[in-house]
């Protein structure tokens, strides 16, 4: 994306980028121009390209010392914690980071809804962010069975057994994830082999995420799009990289204080109870970050309808960028819009909070409202709002302020059409 | 704008929490006991640990097991730190089963600090029947393994009571008032008296559960101390260095004409 062509200085670097020229993308990568307005909801990409390399090095080095068999796997959990030089850290890194990670990763969806990042040109980007965040879930959930705690067997259950509500072959499929007619050491050997491939196609994503981001280029706040490199643009090293490197530190010191002071206070103490199957815990309640889909799919009384409510509570927001009818990408200059959004996150939270509930009296009522204004939301709220909604003046660039730069209104919704 | 909307978004959560109904009136909550080891710096009571290393000796190991310990971690730093001198003694005490020799045989020899700690019964079957179809669970991890942790496993020792009018209990279950179901199958174990502590403290109940409990607390998390030592020199490096890199920060964006 740089106007001009990067020439190697020697002539060995020379020879070499003729043939592979990654030092052309060094180049590309460090004067990539970038949105000087980004605030610090943008800093969480880089967060998460730390959680997710800490997952994985961390990950290697706990599955050098577990062993994925339903008789030893509670053991060489406590022989990490007990005896390996360092495992208590290692595994609480580990175990924490995967809260970090989804903690890093809602925000970075929630950012992305804010300032409207989904929207043309960078539905692909999206879309490839979705599939990051399922695999995401995905391996969460499978590293939680690991343990062959009380709530890693049950939970396994309750998640596997979704499938059975399949009409006709719910029950073959189910035995087929399983290996074997419940939960039992088949499931937990596939489900290490599954949990240590899934990291690796999420950072091949991660990839193609981040070259689709280098097409268009960032968003930014005032969700404009910018001529690049210009005056409204800085390049992404240093100012970026050092930006990146302050907020990561700062989510680096709350993530030591989880890892250091409350190390399984994002835990359920059940899953220090090695995996009974005669004995089923009082709830059975999946991580913190995957509780809203819990309570949308506890919230239905049918089984069945419950699966597809709660797997179309994530597929909707693949179709997002076409739902949005809105032509003014950042929630700064929609008025109205700005108000469903916090709506939409109290929402979210409300979810997961009754999620984490017994699903009977008030905490039902509240799973089955939530739910239907989550979907209301996405179905009549963004498409309706952003016909109806008139949008507050956008500046032309952004070196000038709306005031200052007296761009009327009109001049800056053509700006914003030929987007 | 933003900024009030976040204020309004917390208030309505925390208003949320706040509605929930209360806990169902059965389970008592905990006593909240003021554990040396809370906090950010918290550490053992090395003596505490030693005292609760006899109770469980002489009093929980006829029944519970603690298979993830191994005698060599009662010597170890931020636990009961006995000398090797005891440990070594502590671990003959007990009779460990080995083999097979060169002959085929299994055959028992005095404890090594190697081993684990030995198990009163040889398997879960054993020990359930044994204790009238309840299994004393496994006590490594159980402070963790407990909503409340160390205060819940303290009020359960002391929470021993007669039944209230109405309510019958079955042969050998006992009424406490903090277990779930304020059912509970192990009867009340600790008397004043009962153990007689090698340094002199007067064995009430009180103490001894108290002992016990920081000894489980320790067995279920032998690296608290190194974890908290360790922690604050993390963040205290942290810290400074985030504020090394927010100065660079701002110096290298007063370079052009924005705001970080």
């Amino acid at each position: 994306m740089s106007e001009h062509e990067y020439v190697p200085k020697s002539k060995a670097a020379k020879w070499f980028n003729d043939r592979l020229p990654l030092l052309t993308l060094g180049a590309h990568l460090t004067d990539y121009p970038t949105p000087k307005n980004l605030n610090y909801w943008w800093t969480f990409g880089g967060i998460l390209t730390f959680c997710l390399i800490t997952q994985i090095v961390t990950g290697i080095v706990l599955a050098m010392h577990y062993v994925a068999h339903a008789d030893l796997a509670f053991a060489s959990v406590e022989h990490i914690m007990r005896d390996v030089n360092y495992g208590w850290l290692i595994r609480y890194i580990h175990s924490n980071g995967a809260s970090m990670f989804f903690l890093a990763v809602y925000i970075h969806i929630f950012r992305s809804l804010f300032y409207g990042s989904y929207k043309s040109p960078r539905e692909v980007i999206w879309i490839i962010g979705l599939m990051i965040y399922l695999l995401m879930m995905a391996a969460a959930f499978m590293g939680y069975v690991l343990p062959w705690g009380q709530m890693s067997f049950w939970g396994a259950t309750v998640i596997t057994n979704l499938f059975s509500a399949i009409p006709l072959v719910g029950d073959s499929i189910t035995t087929w994830l399983w290996g074997a007619y419940s939960v039992d050491n088949p499931t937990l050997n596939r489900f290490f082999s599954l949990h240590y491939l899934i990291p690796f196609l999420i950072l091949g994503l991660v990839v193609l995420h981040i070259w689709a981001l280098h097409v268009p280029g960032n968003n930014n706040p005032v969700g404009i799009d910018i001529k690049k490199p210009s005056k409204d643009t800085v390049p992404f090293h240093p100012y970026i990289t050092i930006k990146d490197a302050f907020a990561l530190l700062v989510f680096m010191i709350i993530f030591a204080g989880f890892v250091f002071f409350t190390p399984n206070v994002l835990g359920h103490s059940d899953n220090y109870i090695p995996a009974n199957p005669l004995v089923t815990p009082a709830h059975i309640v999946p991580e913190w970050y995957l509780l809203p889909f819990y309570a949308i799919l506890r919230s239905v009384p049918d089984k069945l309808g419950g699966v597809i409510l709660m797997f179309s509570a994530i597929f909707i927001l693949f179709v997002l960028p076409w739902l949005d009818t809105s032509k003014v990408r950042s929630a700064v200059f929609r008025p109205i819009y700005r108000q469903f959004f916090w709506i939409l996150v109290i929402d979210v939270l409300m979810l997961g909070y009754v999620g984490a509930m017994p699903a009977e009296g008030i905490y039902l009522v509240l799973a089955r409202v939530g739910t239907i204004y989550y979907f209301l939301h996405f179905i009549v709220v963004m498409p309706v709002v952003g016909y109806l909604e008139k949008t507050d003046p956008i500046p032309m660039s952004i070196s000038e302020p709306v005031l200052t730069g007296g761009a009327e209104p009109s001049l800056a919704r053509k700006v914003n059409d030929k987007v | 704008m933003i900024k009030s909307n976040i204020k309004l978004l917390v208030l309505s959560f925390l208003l949320f929490i706040s509605l929930r109904p209360l806990q169902s009136a059965e389970m008592v909550d905990p006593i909240k006991v003021d554990w040396s080891f809370k906090g950010l710096t918290g550490t053992f009571d090395r003596a505490s640990l030693q005292r609760g290393f006899q109770v469980y000796k002489e009093v929980c190991a006829s029944c519970h097991s603690m298979q993830y310990l191994s005698y060599r971690n009662l010597g170890e730093p931020g636990g009961p730190e006995f000398s090797e001198q005891e440990v070594k003694a502590i671990a003959a005490s007990f009779e460990i089963e080995d083999g097979p020799d060169s002959q085929g045989e299994m055959f028992t020899r005095p404890g090594k600090p190697s081993d684990k700690f030995k198990s009163p019964y040889p398997n879960v079957q054993a020990a359930t029947a044994a204790n009238g179809g309840a299994y004393p669970p496994d006590m490594s991890v159980l402070v963790k393994a407990r909503k409340g942790g160390a205060n819940y496993i303290y009020s359960v020792l002391v929470g021993y009571e007669d039944p209230p009018p109405g309510v019958t209990l079955d042969d050998g279950v006992y009424y406490n008032k903090y277990m779930a179901g304020n059912k509970i199958k192990m009867p009340n174990n600790l008397m004043d008296g009962l153990v007689e502590y090698a340094d002199g403290t007067e064995s009430t109940v009180d103490q001894m559960a108290k002992d016990v409990t920081t000894f489980l607390a320790w067995a279920a998390e032998p690296e608290l101390e190194e974890r908290h030592k360790t922690g604050v020199k993390v963040i205290i490096y942290l810290v400074l260095l985030t504020i090394l890199v927010y100065l660079s920060m701002k110096k290298i964006w007063s370079r052009i004409d924005s705001e970080v």
